[in-house]
């Protein structure tokens, strides 16, 4: 199974585009239908996001945060509406290219950390690169780097079970970014953690951005979202705001 | 994912439950243990009745007086004067003897068996199975051989010698096993037959157990000599008729029933000749027959316990899916394919059916050390290799369902799972 080539060559923006956008959604709507009750979680979501950007995306529970990162993160699908990742039309993705999407263009953090029980962090942070088809003495050396560069180089041979919460979510992150993805997408990823651990991992977050790495970060704590350089804001599955707090670069 | 990796995955995902695996691993281990075991006892059972039959001698046809309907050539102790049967003589050997017949008959071998004689010597008293007079010719037709001495003569069955040639067992019950003190060698000592007395000349080489009976519990004696002395009377307990070839052997059949109908004054196509005519092959081919049977039976019931092993995977396999929904979630959003998943559940499910068929062949070959039901099992190698491949097979058949539930997850709904 060889990817297509838009895949593996990321869509620069073109010669007349000066702005490079990972995401472009254009008037996403989701619906969902409970037996007789439509539930409309998202109702036409326009949205760029350029690279490099670190964006916090806020909102109540039931605002339709979690369904748009799902449909960013290609765990799910638009009712309608167009979604560009990295300049590839994601509507015409097939399960398989969208499973390499997934590996290849995103890296993905979550609340509850979702690391694999009884795995090793290592072993944590090689698994997306597993599927990617990396060989194992790279993808050693790549999970080491990734691990350093959270700052748990130490704690390679640890379980999830050893490690603090902070920790986990630490190794989480080494994880997202060991395939080099181009899109950092983390669904409330201090939820579960103390202030300290809390700091810990935005710091990383903050850091990563300034390597370059784009960032899209769900929250509803305010002191998290501040953090980032553009905050938007949904409500009842609409944007209410949008609120450019840093320049890109 | 290369398959080594899968593989890793697969133990390390069978070692996470130890017991649930071990259980399920039984599940597999007793079906292909059984497949293997059973397999062999029915090989067995089939092994010694050819043995049996085969000391017959495939070329050798058995003639003993009876009624229609009674099975055996004439068996320990023979049928000499039972039933409706014919008395058969000297006089019926030397017309089958004739040089007529001689394309087709290389040899008419009289055999009179005699009931539970009592051999003595100094003290101690053995009962042989089987105290039979009959001529030389018995050696090569039966496959008999001397260890220790010679056999008996053709001058010797002339000459009435008072000559026996014993079986190991006989030697063993009157002259002691020779591992105890005080072991004699028989050669040359007399021993009493019914008060007669006898020179041991030789001694068989063993032929062990057909399964049903101990055949080195005979004593052999020219059939003048039995006349003479223990038997009496000049009927005998069966004619061997040998065969020039095993292609002449049907020929051979025809002749002598013709033959001995005749002289009895009957029909050769009558139902009730008052004698029996078998031959060694037709024996085999049914009893083979019949122990095909047997063996496809016993693999029956084995492979039905292998069956409900591999639902035991199945069912195993179906649990571990759920428990894991969230980590196959986790899998997918990272990006592993379709194939990926199946491949992960499928080889657990194979390393499960796996072990369970490499311990169960294992098992399966001790256990065939030991003998069941009274039979040696023999194991046949294209059974172990069968139930090793219809174990894997099994696992990948019942292991299918489970890993394509896993594989069809949406990873959204597996990663909500809790």
């Amino acid at each position: 199974m060889s990817p297509p080539a838009s895949l593996l060559a990321p869509a620069v923006g073109g010669a007349l585009s000066a702005i490079e956008y990972v995401i472009e959604l254009g008037a996403i709507t989701k619906r969902y239908e409970m037996g007789e009750h439509v539930v409309h979680a998202l109702r036409g979501v326009d949205l760029d996001i350029e690279r490099g950007d670190f964006v916090a995306i806020m909102g109540a529970s039931g605002s339709g945060k979690s369904t748009l990162m799902n449909i960013i993160g290609c765990l799910d699908v638009p009712t309608t509406g167009r979604f560009l990742l990295d300049g590839v039309n994601v509507a015409k993705l097939d399960e398989g290219q969208l499973a390499m999407a997934r590996n290849r263009k995103i890296g993905f953090i979550f609340q509850s950390y979702n690391l694999i029980p009884r795995t090793s962090a290592l072993e944590n942070v090689e698994l997306p690169m597993n599927y990617a088809g990396v060989k194992a003495k790279e993808r050693r050396r790549r999970a080491f780097a990734a691990l350093d560069m959270v700052g748990l180089g130490d704690r390679a041979g640890h379980l999830p079970s050893e490690l603090s919460g902070g920790q986990q979510q630490r190794v989480a992150v080494a994880r997202a970014i060991a395939t080099n993805p181009a899109l950092l997408l983390a669904d409330e990823p201090t939820g579960n953690l103390d202030s300290v651990s809390t700091a810990e991992v935005l710091d990383v977050f903050t850091a990563l951005n300034q390597t370059g790495r784009t960032v899209v970060l769900i929250t509803h704590e305010d002191e998290v979202a501040r953090r980032a350089k553009r905050i938007i804001r949904l409500r009842d599955g609409e944007i209410i705001s949008d609120e450019r707090r840093a320049a890109v670069r | 994912m290369n398959w080594r990796s899968t593989i890793r995955l697969a133990i390390r995902g069978v070692g996470s439950n130890r017991l649930r695996s071990a259980l399920t691993i039984l599940g597999i281990l007793i079906g292909v243990a059984s497949v293997v075991t059973l397999v062999a006892v029915g090989n067995g059972s089939s092994a010694a009745v050819k043995k049996q039959f085969e000391a017959l001698g495939t070329n050798s046809i058995q003639v003993s007086p009876g009624g229609f309907g009674r099975f055996g050539p004439g068996g320990p102790g023979g049928g000499g004067g039972r039933g409706s049967g014919i008395t058969m003589t000297m006089k019926d050997v030397a017309a089958l003897q004739s040089s007529e017949w001689k394309d087709s008959i290389k040899a008419v071998i009289p055999i009179v068996n005699a009931n539970s004689v009592t051999a003595e010597y100094s003290g101690s008293s053995a009962t042989p199975g089987r105290t039979t007079g009959t001529t030389d010719e018995i050696w090569s037709a039966g496959n008999w051989k001397a260890t220790k001495g010679r056999l008996f003569t053709n001058d010797d069955v002339t000459a009435r010698a008072h000559v026996v040639v014993l079986g190991k067992t006989v030697v063993t019950n009157l002259f002691g096993d020779g591992t105890t003190t005080g072991a004699i060698d028989p050669l040359g000592e007399y021993i009493k037959l019914n008060g007669n007395s006898f020179q041991v000349i030789g001694v068989l080489e063993s032929k062990g157990s057909n399964g049903f009976q101990d055949q080195d519990d005979v004593l052999f004696m020219p059939w003048t000599a039995m006349r003479d002395t223990v038997s009496g009377g000049s009927s005998l307990s069966q004619i061997t008729v040998e065969a020039t070839s095993e292609k002449e052997t049907t020929t051979a059949q025809d002749i002598t029933t013709t033959v001995l109908a005749q002289r009895n004054g009957k029909s050769p196509t009558a139902t009730d000749l008052g004698f029996r005519v078998l031959n060694a092959s037709s024996l085999i081919q049914s009893s083979t027959a019949t122990s095909k049977t047997l063996t496809v039976l016993l693999a029956a019931v084995a492979a039905i316990s292998l069956l409900v092993g591999g639902i035991g995977i199945m069912n195993i396999m179906l649990v571990t899916v759920t428990e894991r929904t969230r980590e196959i979630g986790i899998r997918k959003a990272v990006g592993a394919p379709k194939g990926a998943i199946l491949g992960q559940f499928l080889s657990e499910a194979v390393v499960l059916g796996g072990i369970g068929g490499i311990v169960g062949v294992l098992v399966g070959l001790a256990g065939s050390h030991f003998k069941i039901a009274g039979v040696r099992p023999v194991v046949s190698v294209p059974s172990v290799v069968l139930a090793l491949g219809v174990a894997v097979s099994i696992s990948i058949f019942f292991g299918f369902y489970p890993a394509n539930r896993a594989a069809s997850m949406r990873p959204i709904d597996a990663l909500r799972h809790e």
